[in-house]
């Protein structure tokens, strides 16, 4: 399995679509590992900056319908190939939650309240946070606090955290 | 309880369940491009597991950059090209006989009522107008797509939009799927299967209706579906004469998948179109619409027509009925990419590409090109364009750019003017 642990990047916004994920000129790359330098390179919002703001984290905490837009699964591998493998959102596109699971990363979900709660109590501070799915819980800590929260993923889901993708999974099963 | 068409389709094809409300679906067709199969062409090699499930239930085209660009994009082509050489792929569209996906797929007939169709391309949503579920998936969906030709999906619920009225003048397929996007939002579908019924969609032809199931994604929509019919039927004929005796016979057996009428929606929308006016996008969001009128005097800087949402014939007929006769404002650039060979074909011979040359237009070759940002009419930085195309999002044509978009009739009249423009002004 992947890692999924570290420090926290926060984007305060709903509706990150994947062109602003990873913009459609550096879809010329047939690998993923060039994609890494150019993740959220299109990504304007007030106190992000791409250049500094990627590198030190690996846990994207953000707000409803992250990854609307096209289908590109360039989106999860621009995160994986910056070892970022959890977003924690309130809601996601289909098509970029299940390209998140297809590579054996996870997309997570969490009601807004839990959410506005992390958003509040982290947000502005440097926090990490760490994902088990096998209690099905997220530990968020920062210097001064730490909190808990639970969320539901499918035991599907979980196999194809656990086989590395829906290929691996597929290729043993069908 | 009754079902759906997608329920129905769903159960046509299931091959395994899984948790969560997951089915494991056999393909009917698997669609790809040379953007997003190519690294699924690579993982596949490298793994040793370079197979093609059916060679005739994969169809390929190089449609994004073409002809190819740059040593990228050319790379991307090759790679796809080389593959579907090796692999004897029955259609294969490149240079000479290549267009934009969804255009010159259903022009061929691969798109049937009933289908299960994926393809690494948000965009699938559109073969949807012939009553398949066809969805857009990432590249390793497309990769087992093409090693098995099985997908999982969660079986979706669905949203029934009735569209029904008449027209105004100037009010297109554009306009009426632009305003019901602005009603939805733009996750106000998402996982969700859109049903597009009433007498608006029965009138429509099936460019319209594959207009209006293009933009579902634009609202987080699975698929677009309309119930197969007769122009259905009328559509698919060329292709489906021997494998039905009579019309009526094909329009029986499609009528099977229709939606039951004791079938469960998550949501039952009544959408009039009587007083509907011509609209366009602003901001950054598709669901960002106001009328045409309300924007009247906003500069643009380009005007493309084009793509697969209004790439098609009739699409240029009606840019092509408000420019005769007319030039392109002096400060305006204006791109035409019909949207397959054959569209431009049928638009030479019907004298449209030289009304479009006459105006000032640059006609291209079919491509998504501009689209996307990728070639053939990228924005700079603070520039504006009046476009047929689906996604306003930030930069979508070139990093600073804006995107209206706005129907055919629309980007036509706004072309000439220089400024955002109703055609029924011009």
């Amino acid at each position: 399995m992947k890692n999924f642990k570290g420090k926290v990047l926060f984007l305060d916004r709903s509706d990150i679509n994947t062109d602003e994920i990873i913009p459609a000129r550096y879809l010329t790359e047939v690998t993923k590992e060039t994609l890494k330098p150019f993740l959220l390179e299109d990504l304007e919002m007030d106190g992000f900056n791409h250049k500094t703001d990627i590198e030190p984290n690996n846990i994207v905490v953000t707000r409803d319908n992250f990854g609307c837009g096209s289908s590109r699964e360039h989106a999860p591998w621009a995160l994986e190939m910056n070892e970022m493998n959890v977003v924690i959102a309130e809601g996601f596109a289909r098509i970029f939650r299940q390209n998140m699971f297809n590579c054996g990363m996870l997309a997570i979900t969490l009601p807004k309240e839990e959410l506005d709660s992390i958003f509040t109590n982290f947000g502005k501070s440097e926090a990490e946070i760490s994902v088990d799915i096998e209690t099905d819980t997220i530990f968020v800590t920062n210097s001064v606090k730490k909190m808990e929260f639970k969320f539901e993923i499918s035991d599907f889901d979980k196999d194809l955290v656990k086989a590395g993708g829906w290929l691996n999974f597929a290729d043993s099963k069908y | 309880m009754g079902k759906t068409i997608a329920e129905k389709i769903f159960d046509a094809h299931r091959l395994d369940r899984q948790s969560g409300g997951i089915s494991v679906l056999k393909l009917d067709a698997v669609f790809c491009h040379e953007i997003t199969t190519p690294v699924a062409i690579n993982d596949l090699v490298a793994r040793g597991k370079d197979r093609v499930f059916d060679n005739t239930k994969i169809k390929a085209v190089i449609d994004h950059v073409t002809p190819s660009k740059d040593s990228k994009t050319a790379e991307q082509a090759k790679i796809l090209r080389d593959w579907a050489r090796r692999h004897d792929i029955k259609d294969f569209f490149d240079i000479g006989n290549n267009g934009v996906c969804h255009a010159i797929f259903p022009e061929n007939g691969f798109s049937r009522p009933g289908y299960t169709i994926i393809m690494g391309d948000s965009h699938t949503c559109t073969h949807g107008a012939f009553g398949a579920f066809a969805a857009g998936v990432g590249t390793t969906d497309l990769q087992v797509g093409i090693l098995k030709g099985i997908c999982t999906f969660k079986t979706p619920e669905t949203i029934k939009i009735n569209i029904t009225g008449k027209r105004q003048k100037g009010v297109y397929a554009k306009d009426i799927i632009l305003s019901i996007i602005k009603k939805l939002t733009v996750n106000g579908a998402t996982n969700k299967v859109i049903e597009f019924t009433g007498n608006v969609i029965s009138e429509m032809t099936m460019e319209e209706r594959m207009t209006v199931c293009n933009m579902a994604i634009e609202a987080g929509g699975t698929v677009g579906i309309c119930y197969p019919d007769m122009t259905t039927v009328e559509y698919l004929w060329p292709f489906i004469q021997d494998e039905f005796k009579t019309k009526e016979d094909a329009l029986k057996d499609y009528t099977k998948w229709i939606s039951d009428e004791d079938a469960e929606y998550a949501e039952k929308i009544e959408f009039s179109i009587n007083d509907l006016v011509p609209v366009a996008t602003v901001g950054f969001k598709p669901d960002q619409v106001e009328t045409i009128e309300s924007l009247k005097g906003t500069r643009v800087d380009q005007v493309y027509i084009g793509s697969c949402t209004n790439g098609r014939i009739e699409d240029l007929r009606e840019a092509a009925a408000v420019l005769k006769g007319k030039k392109v404002n002096k400060f305006v650039r204006a791109i035409v990419s019909p949207a397959s060979p054959k569209t431009y074909n049928q638009a030479l011979k019907e004298g449209l590409l030289e009304i479009f040359d006459e105006a000032g237009f640059c006609v291209t070759n079919p491509t998504c090109g501009a689209c996307l940002g990728m070639s053939n009419g990228v924005l700079a930085k603070g520039e504006v364009c009046a476009s047929t195309t689906n996604r306003n999002f930030a930069g979508r044509m070139g990093k600073g750019g804006m995107v209206h978009l706005m129907s055919p009739a629309s980007a036509a009249a706004t072309a000439i003017a220089g400024t955002i423009t109703l055609a029924t002004e011009e």
